[in-house]
């Protein structure tokens, strides 16, 4: 399983247009060797665990700038749950304060990335953080 | 004395360099020097006195001196009453024009009771699902005196007809009603993404807005061109200027389309740009802006109106030049863009909030960013004289080349068949990732900086107060639509949405139809379904 490309699904739940760095995520995890699923805007936290299932990824990386955090994530860990898929990753990135992401790290979210992280660490992250699921 | 060449291959070669990249933050390199040699073209044809075709200097003939720029802070939160608070607020600390923030429910077209409405009513702006909202969003304020710009665009039909009928309510006719929407569709499409319908009906709906207001509401301004989004979705500053003008030929091929002549609309289009960081590049591109549109107006459209060449403008500071760390510096930032759009000569400004990149602003950060405004206009003595950098070597010869960079783009996207086909092949849209990436790279391998984020970092960084939206605010509206959708006359409604599905399907003009259904208390969400209906619904094709 060494050589397994990692598969990483990135997400952006919510009603707003803000997919500058869902984009540029998508593309630098590309770039650093992962297998890449873009969902493209306005997605329900139902159509991104469908899709989590569906393209059977390894991790989720949603992006949230809406001010939506608390609600979305937890719903995705949820529906995540439902699915027999608990043990997907899942990290995010956008305008999170910090005791929002503090409590979102109890909830089950594996990492927060807040405005001016590097695609590298991100990248690095993963590398660092994310197993092929069984 | 030397020539310039002779200058560069002596003097200047052997005085030291820094090892560094000089160009702008859209990564146009400068050269050291721009003397009378780099200046392009005569006064008259390329520049001319204010208030004078091509309106390089300025729309107006006395400018600031005449009436300075309106200070328009864009504000919404919460319930309505919430942000009228804020808007009485802002007008009691001199602010002249109001401009609204709706949240994202709204601007896409859901009401605040539908589930895709969850967790976000009232938090990026003010929820509005009906006419009883829009009433006490703008309880107390005079709209004969006020001018209202709203930012809203593929529900934007709906939210016109609310304030024309809160205008009707306070007994003042239409004509008497003044303000802006920006309902630019296309960059929708490019940009900022919120959309209901695919572009053509999209186009459809905002080419009858134009329509409409040509005759029923002359003072508004049905459309804003936008290329603040589009910057801030990545963009360099010339795909901003060029995607943005090449939308506004959209709009006005498809206004005279329809038959309508092109001085009859033109004088109310306006436009809405973002003021970046780097200072030079964008009082260039504002000035270049004035002078393409002009030209495109006049030789390409056959404009005989002068006021159907000038570009008017409302400009914004870059909310994506801002930074969570060490907020307080951006302060700094928002002064020195406003300064660039001030100095660039536009019509109406925003100047962000430091805290904007954390969460919407509290009224303490509101304030001092209205305050960087009056600042601008009272002390630093900018305003005194017109175009004051005209005639600068560097900035002519930086406004003919962001020009001339941007009419490449518009030749391309003619030649794809116009904005329309561009957008269904994802031109714009990829042009602008591109720069996004090109530029994210920049700053990762310190090739641009950003004080504080990739240099002069601090290890901790120290809170600033942020606003808080209370999460029973969206149990409460939610309650209130419920509530009136229960006692409101269902057969009138039906019957009023009947008729707005029917005008969907002919060529009748929607507003009518839409005005009459907001009367009778049909919602945002209502009237935007049986656009999903009709006109079906588009989807983010996902290109990365």
């Amino acid at each position: 399983m060494a050589d397994k490309r990692l598969r990483i699904l990135v997400a952006k739940p919510g009603l707003d247009g803000h997919d500058r760095g869902a984009k540029i995520i998508a593309r630098a995890l590309r770039d650093g060797g992962f297998e890449v699923v873009y969902t493209g805007l306005h997605q329900t936290p139902e159509m991104i665990a469908e899709a989590a299932v569906q393209e059977d990824v390894d991790a989720v990386g949603l992006s949230i700038l809406s001010g939506a955090h608390m609600t979305l994530f937890p719903e995705v860990i949820k529906l995540l749950k439902q699915r027999g898929a608990g043990d997907v990753a899942v990290f995010g990135g956008g305008i999170i304060p910090d005791d929002d992401a503090t409590k979102l790290k109890q909830l089950g979210v594996r990492e927060i990335f807040t405005p001016g992280a590097s695609t590298e660490d991100i990248v690095k992250w993963v590398r660092g953080n994310v197993q092929a699921r069984q | 004395m030397s020539s310039k060449r002779e200058w560069l291959e002596t003097t200047y070669k052997q005085a030291s360099e820094r090892p560094v990249r000089f160009s702008t933050i859209s990564d146009m390199e400068l050269a050291a020097l721009y003397t009378p040699d780099d200046a392009q073209g005569g006064y008259d044809q390329t520049l001319a006195n204010p208030g004078e075709y091509p309106y390089t200097r300025g729309v107006y003939g006395s400018m600031y001196r005449g009436r300075l720029w309106t200070m328009r802070q864009f504000a919404g939160f919460g319930l309505a009453e919430d942000t009228n608070a804020r808007f009485h607020y802002l007008l009691s600390q001199g602010q002249d024009g109001l401009s609204t923030a709706f949240d994202m429910p709204t601007l896409m077209g859901y009401d605040a009771d539908h589930e895709r409405a969850q967790g976000e009513v009232g938090r990026e702006g003010v929820s509005v699902s009906s006419i009883h909202d829009m009433v006490r969003l703008f309880d107390k304020i005079p709209l004969d005196r006020v001018t209202t710009s709203m930012t809203v665009n593929c529900s934007a039909s709906v939210l016109l007809a609310m304030y024309l009928i809160v205008a009707e309510q306070q007994g003042i006719p239409w004509d008497r009603v003044g303000g802006t929407i920006q309902n630019d569709m296309l960059k929708e499409f490019i940009a900022q993404k919120e959309w209901i319908c695919p572009p053509r009906p999209s186009l459809r709906i905002v080419t009858d807005m134009i329509e409409f207001c040509a005759r029923k509401a002359p003072r508004w301004h049905a459309v804003s061109i936008s290329g603040y989004h589009i910057r801030e979705a990545g963009s360099s500053a010339v795909q901003e200027l060029a995607f943005t003008i090449a939308d506004g030929i959209c709009y006005v091929e498809e206004a005279t389309r329809r038959g309508l002549g092109v001085d009859d609309f033109a004088p109310r289009l306006s436009f809405f740009w973002n003021i970046h960081n780097d200072f030079l590049e964008e009082v260039a591109k504002l000035r270049a802006a004035r002078r393409m549109w002009a030209r495109i107006m006049k030789e390409r459209f056959g404009a005989k109106n002068p006021r159907s060449m000038m570009l008017r403008t409302h400009a914004q500071t870059a909310g994506a030049s801002l930074t969570a760390q060490q907020p307080i510096n951006n302060v700094v930032r928002v002064a020195l863009q406003a300064m660039a759009g001030v100095l660039g000569g536009v019509q109406s400004l925003h100047t962000n909030s430091m805290d904007e990149t954390l969460a919407l602003p509290t009224e303490q950060a509101v304030t001092v960013a209205l305050r960087t405004q009056q600042i601008i206009a009272e002390e630093t003595g900018i305003a005194n004289t017109i175009d004051p950098f005209g005639g600068s070597y560097a900035i002519e010869a930086l406004t003919d080349r962001i020009e001339h960079d941007a009419m490449e783009y518009i030749r391309r996207i003619d030649e794809m068949g116009g904005m329309v086909r561009a957008i269904e092949t994802g031109y714009p849209q990829r042009e602008i990732a591109e720069a996004a990436f090109h530029y994210q790279r920049q700053l990762e391998k310190g090739v641009k900086t950003i004080v504080g984020v990739n240099k002069y970092s601090v290890p901790e960084e120290i809170p600033i107060e942020t606003l808080k939206i209370e999460p029973a605010i969206e149990e409460r509206q939610v309650q209130r639509v419920r509530k009136m959708k229960r006692e409101r006359n269902s057969a009138e409604v039906r019957e009023a949405l009947a008729r707005v599905s029917e005008a969907c399907r002919s060529n009748e003009n929607l507003m009518e139809p839409i005005l009459e259904a907001v009367r009778r208390e049909v919602t945002v969400g209502e009237i935007s379904e049986v656009f999903r209906i009709e006109f079906g619904v588009y989807r983010d094709p996902g290109w990365i």
